[in-house]
C-alpha cells in the first residue's frame, strides 16, 4: 500500500510513514490537553518511544528532533470512539462480511468480537482519517441479549492493533434484550440473574450438568471476570425505569463495573446516575421518541447529564459499523445544544478512556500514549479535518479506499484510457 | 399474502361497489366525456396569519447563488416582498435585528419518510412500503402519513419548510410521493403543498430483488430475482402504461366508452403525460445509466435519482441527461451498492454541472441538512473543488424545489415567492449554528426557546419530556 501524508510543506518534508515510532516534536500548537492544564497556546509537544515525553509552552525538544510546525492549529488527543462495530463488518447487508452478531450460535458471553476484527477492513481507514485513533468495538445481539465481549483497538490498521481483546461484556437490557430473552423485561432480568449465578457458581454448578440456568459452560467461564467486577459490563438501555434497574443492580452488587450505552432518558435520572457513579455513552443526535423506551429523548440529554456530574461519553449510534467517525459531528451538536467545549472534547477522549480503564490515553500529558491529531480548524466544527494523525507516536496515512475512489473520478476524462487505469 | 377488508356496515360495501369501474370522485367534464380526477385528495392548507416582517442586517443567501452581507429581507402577506441591502420597514412591520445572523430560504428535503415511518417506530406505524407486489404504482404515500409524527416539528426546528414524503424502496414502482408544507395539521390534506405535482417513487438495485426474489424465505420468491428482472419489470409496466395512455388518448379524441380505470396505470400514464415526476432510488452509476436509456425508450424523464451514491462516477452523463442527484454527505457501506460512497459526491456532481441535492432519508438527518451540506462542501474544497457557500445553498432549497416542481413557488428568496425563510443564529455551515426562527408562508411557525411557538404533537402530550426542548 502506498501511503501518503499531506501536511504543510515544512512538515511533510520531515515525516515518514511506517518508519516506526519516531522522535518528533510538534511546535506552535494550540493544545487541548484533556488535563488540568487546559488548553495551551503556542505549545510544543515532544514525542519519543510512542509516548509524549515533553509538553509545554517553553519546552524545547532535544536538538536533532524532527519538527512539525502546527502553525497555531489545534492539536488534540486522538479521538476515542466508545461504541461501534468498526472493523467487524465490511458491508452491512452482506452476512458473509458481517461478524457483528451470531444469531445461530449457542454462545453468548463467550463470543469475542475481537475474533471478527479485521484491521484491514475499509471502515478502519475511513474512521482513522477523520481523527479517531481508538475504538471500543461491541458485538451486536444475535441469539442472546448478552451479545458477547467487546474489544479495544487502535485504528492504525496494523496487525497488532487490538490492545484488549476482552475489554467488556455487552448486554442489551432494553426492548431488544427483552425480546431476545423471551418477550419481556422480566424475562431479561431473570436471565441476567441466572447468568450471574451461573458465572459465580462456575465451575461447581457445572459438575453435574453441562448447562447453567442461563449460560453454557463456556459462557459461564467467560462471564467470571465481569461478575466479580474485574471486567466492565456495558448495558444498553434507554427508559428511565430501565436505568433505575441498572442502578439497583449496582447497589446490590457494588463491586460491579457498569456503564450504560444509549440512556436517552438518562437526564430524568441524572442525579441518581451521578450518585451511583455509573458512566453513560449517549448519542447527542437522539431527540426523537424512536420507541416507547425513548419518549423523553432530547438534545439536552448530554448537557443535563454532564451538569449532574455523570461521566458522559459520546457516540453515533446510527450506522456504527461504518460511521463511528460521526462522533465528532455528534459532539459538535452537543456543544451547540449547551455542552461546553471542554466537556464535548472530554466525551470523546478522557471519558471513554476512563470508562474502559485505559490509562495514559485520551490526554496530552507527559507519559501519555502519543495518539494525536493536528486539525485544520476547531475539532468540533464540521468543516474541520485532520492534517496529521499519530497513533503510538507513528504518523498515520490519511488515505482510504474512499479517497482513492475520489481521486480516480475527480476528472472524468477517458479520452486516453479508461479510468480503471488511473491509480 | 392475506388481505382483508373491514366495513362497518354492509351498506358501505354496497355503496363502494356501486361506483364500479368509474371510481369515486371522478368529475364529468369536457362535454360528456369522463375525465380522471387528478386531485381527489386536495390540499386544504392555507398560510397562517402573518405580519409584515423585516429581517435586518443579516448575511443573506438568496438561494440562487447570491449573497448579500448585512442585507435585509422583507416578508409581506406571506410572500417575499423584497431582498436588498437596505429596506425601509413598512408601517406596522415587525423588525428583527438579524445582525450577525444568516437568512436563507427554508430547507427542502426531497427524500423523507416522516409520517409513513414515524416515531415511535412501532410495527403498527410501518406504512411506507406496500410490499404486496413489485409494482404498486397505485398506492399513494399520503394515505400512509400519520400527521402526528413528532419528526415533523423536529425537522421544522432544523429549518425544513417543505419536504417530499416518499414510499419506501421495496418495490420497482413504490407508489406516489407527496410534497408537504412543514406545518402541523390534523390531516394530511392540511399539510399538502398546494398545486405541487405528484411524484412517482421507483427503485433500482438490491432492494426490489431482495424483497421479491428472496421474499419470505422462499427460493425463488418471485420476480424480480435479479437486476435483469428489475429492468424487465420496469419495461413491462411501462409497456402497459403506453397502451393504457393510447386508449385514454383515443377516448379523448374519439369518444365512445371510457377505458376501464386502472389506478396503477393512472399513475404511470401521469408520468408519460409529464404530470407526475419520477424520483428513483438508485445507488450505482451503471444502473443509473441503464435507467436513463430506459426512460428514453418509453418517453419519460427521471427528475431525480435518490441516494445516488455513485453519481460522482457519471456526473457528466447526469448533467447531459438533466437529472438531479439527491445525496447524503457521507453514508456508505451498509450494503453492497453503497460500498463506493465518497465524501465528495455532492461537490463532484455540482462541479460537473449536474443538479445536486442534499437529502436525508432519515428523521435524524433531516434535522441538520445544513450540516450535511457543510461537510460535503468542506470535503470538496479539500479536494480542490471550489464552491461558494451561497452556491452550496442550491443543494438545500432551489434544487430540491426544482426536483419537486415547486420552484416557481418556493426554494429561493425572490420577490413574489412563498416566504419560506429561516433565520439562523449564525453561519448555517457551522455546527454551532441553529435555526432560530422558521417562517412558512410568512408566518412564524417556530421560534427556538419559545414554548408558544414550538409545536407539540398529540403523541407527545402526557409523555415524559412533553414540551421539553428537543
Amino acid at each position: 500500500m502506498i501511503r501518503k501524508i499531506l501536511l504543510s510543506a515544512a512538515a511533510a518534508a520531515t515525516l515518514t510513514l511506517g518508519a516506526g515510532a519516531q522522535n518528533i516534536a510538534i511546535t506552535n500548537a494550540k493544545v487541548w490537553t484533556g488535563t488540568d492544564a487546559g488548553t495551551l497556546e503556542n505549545a510544543n509537544i515532544y514525542i519519543s518511544n510512542g509516548e509524549i515525553s515533553g509538553l509545554g509552552v517553553n519546552f524545547a525538544p532535544p536538538s536533532g528532533t524532527e519538527l512539525i510546525d502546527a502553525e497555531g492549529n489545534w492539536v488534540t488527543p486522538g479521538i476515542f470512539s466508545p461504541f461501534s462495530r468498526t472493523g467487524i463488518v465490511e458491508v452491512g447487508a452482506e452476512d458473509s462480511t458481517n461478524d457483528t452478531n451470531a444469531a445461530g450460535s449457542p454462545f453468548s458471553v463467550a463470543l469475542r468480537a475481537a475474533d471478527g476484527f479485521n484491521p484491514a477492513a475499509t471502515p478502519v481507514d475511513v474512521t482513522r482519517i477523520e481523527g479517531v485513533t481508538r475504538i471500543a468495538v461491541a458485538p451486536s445481539t444475535g441469539g442472546s441479549m448478552i451479545a458477547g465481549q467487546g474489544f479495544l483497538a487502535d485504528t492504525s490498521g496494523d496487525a497488532d492493533s487490538i490492545s484488549d481483546d476482552r475489554a467488556f461484556v455487552f448486554i442489551d437490557l432494553g426492548e431488544g434484550g427483552a425480546g431476545l430473552a423471551g418477550g419481556s423485561r422480566s424475562a431479561a432480568w431473570a436471565a441476567l440473574r441466572g447468568a450471574f449465578a451461573d458465572a459465580r457458581g462456575y465451575p461447581a454448578r457445572f459438575m453435574a450438568h453441562n448447562e447453567g440456568d442461563t449460560l453454557t459452560r463456556a459462557d459461564a467461564q467467560a462471564f467470571g471476570r465481569a461478575v466479580r467486577g474485574q471486567q466492565l459490563i456495558l448495558i444498553s438501555a434507554h427508559r428511565a425505569s430501565d436505568l433505575r434497574l441498572v442502578m439497583d443492580l449496582k447497589q446490590e452488587n457494588p463491586n460491579l463495573n457498569l456503564a450504560i450505552v444509549g440512556a436517552d432518558e438518562g437526564w430524568i435520572v441524572a442525579d441518581e446516575l451521578a450518585a451511583a457513579n455509573i458512566p453513560v455513552i449517549v448519542d447527542p443526535f437522539q431527540n426523537l421518541p424512536a420507541s416507547f423506551s425513548q419518549l423523553g429523548a432530547t438534545s439536552k440529554n448530554a448537557e443535563r447529564l454532564i451538569a449532574a456530574g455523570v461521566p458522559t461519553a459520546f457516540s453515533y449510534l446510527g450506522d456504527n459499523g461504518h460511521q463511528a467517525r460521526l462522533v465528532l459531528q455528534s459532539a459538535g451538536n452537543a456543544a451547540a445544544n449547551g455542552v461546553g467545549f471542554d466537556d464535548a472534547m472530554a466525551a470523546m477522549t478522557t471519558v471513554p478512556a476512563a470508562i474502559f480503564g485505559v490509562d495514559n490515553s485520551g490526554t496530552i500529558a507527559r507519559g501519555s500514549t502519543a495518539d494525536l491529531v493536528i486539525w485544520d480548524g476547531d475539532p468540533l466544527e464540521i468543516t474541520s479535518a485532520p492534517v496529521a494523525v499519530f497513533i503510538d507516536g507513528e504518523v498515520q496515512s490519511l488515505e482510504s479506499r474512499q479517497t482513492k475512489l475520489r481521486d480516480r473520478y475527480l476528472e472524468l476524462d477517458e479520452s486516453e484510457k479508461p479510468l480503471a487505469y488511473k491509480n | 399474502m392475506m388481505k382483508k377488508l373491514f366495513f362497518v356496515l354492509g351498506s358501505a360495501a354496497l355503496a363502494l361497489a356501486g361506483c364500479g369501474g368509474g371510481g369515486g370522485g371522478e368529475t364529468a367534464g369536457n362535454g360528456d366525456k369522463f375525465e380522471i380526477d387528478r386531485n381527489p385528495f386536495p390540499s386544504t392548507y392555507s398560510p397562517y396569519p402573518s405580519t409584515a416582517t423585516l429581517l435586518k442586517d443579516a448575511t443573506v443567501f438568496d438561494g440562487i447563488g447570491g449573497q448579500i452581507d448585512a442585507g435585509d429581507v422583507l416578508l409581506v402577506d406571506g410572500k417575499i416582498s423584497q431582498i436588498a441591502e437596505e429596506i425601509e420597514a413598512p408601517d406596522g412591520a415587525t423588525v428583527i435585528n438579524a445582525s450577525g445572523k444568516w437568512v436563507t430560504p427554508g430547507i427542502i428535503d426531497n427524500h423523507s419518510h416522516l409520517g409513513v415511518y414515524p416515531s415511535p417506530s412501532v410495527s403498527a406505524h410501518g406504512d411506507g412500503n406496500e410490499i404486496s407486489a413489485p409494482v404498486t404504482a397505485e398506492v399513494w404515500a399520503e394515505h400512509g402519513i400519520w400527521p402526528q409524527d413528532p419528526g415533523f416539528p423536529r425537522a421544522l426546528a432544523g429549518g425544513v419548510t417543505s419536504m417530499q414524503i416518499l414510499p419506501g424502496s421495496a418495490n420497482l414502482f413504490g407508489g406516489r410521493g407527496v410534497t408537504l408544507k412543514n406545518v402541523p395539521a390534523r390531516t394530511v390534506q392540511g399539510m399538502k403543498f398546494p398545486d405541487a405535482p405528484y411524484t412517482l417513487k421507483m427503485a433500482c438495485g438490491e432492494n426490489p430483488k431482495r424483497v421479491y426474489g428472496y421474499g419470505g424465505g422462499r427460493f425463488p420468491g418471485g420476480a424480480p430475482y435479479s437486476r435483469m428482472g428489475n429492468v424487465a419489470g420496469y419495461r413491462m409496466a411501462w409497456a402497459k402504461a403506453v397502451e393504457y395512455k393510447r386508449k385514454w388518448d383515443k377516448y379523448a379524441d374519439e369518444g365512445g366508452d371510457p377505458p376501464a380505470r386502472d389506478l396503477e396505470l393512472d399513475t404511470l400514464m401521469g408520468v408519460l403525460n409529464g404530470e407526475i415526476l419520477v424520483h428513483m432510488h438508485c445507488y450505482r452509476a451503471d444502473e443509473m445509466a441503464q435507467i436513463m436509456d430506459l426512460s428514453e425508450e418509453f418517453g419519460y424523464k427521471v427528475t431525480s435519482f435518490h441516494h445516488a451514491v455513485e453519481s460522482y462516477k457519471i456526473a457528466d452523463k447526469l448533467a447531459d441527461y438533466g437529472a438531479c442527484s439527491a445525496m447524503w454527505a457521507d453514508w456508505w457501506g451498509f450494503k453492497m451498492e453503497a460500498y463506493d460512497g465518497v465524501r465528495e459526491n455532492i461537490p463532484m456532481v455540482h462541479k460537473a454541472g449536474a443538479c445536486a441535492i442534499v437529502h436525508s432519508d432519515s428523521d435524524i438527518g433531516i434535522q441538520r441538512l445544513n450540516q450535511e451540506a457543510s461537510k460535503a462542501l468542506a470535503d470538496g474544497r479539500r479536494a480542490g473543488i471550489e464552491i461558494s457557500n451561497a452556491d452550496a445553498w442550491l443543494w438545500l432549497s432551489a434544487n430540491p424545489a426544482k426536483s419537486l416542481g415547486v420552484f416557481d413557488q418556493t426554494g429561493s428568496l425572490e420577490a413574489g415567492k412563498d416566504a419560506d425563510v429561516v433565520l439562523w443564529s449564525g453561519d448555517p455551515f457551522s455546527v454551532y449554528s441553529q435555526a432560530e426562527k422558521v417562517f412558512v408562508d410568512g408566518a412564524l411557525m417556530y421560534d427556538r426557546g419559545n414554548p408558544a411557538l414550538t409545536p407539540v404533537m398529540d403523541f407527545e402530550l402526557g409523555q415524559p419530556g412533553e414540551g421539553d426542548l428537543k
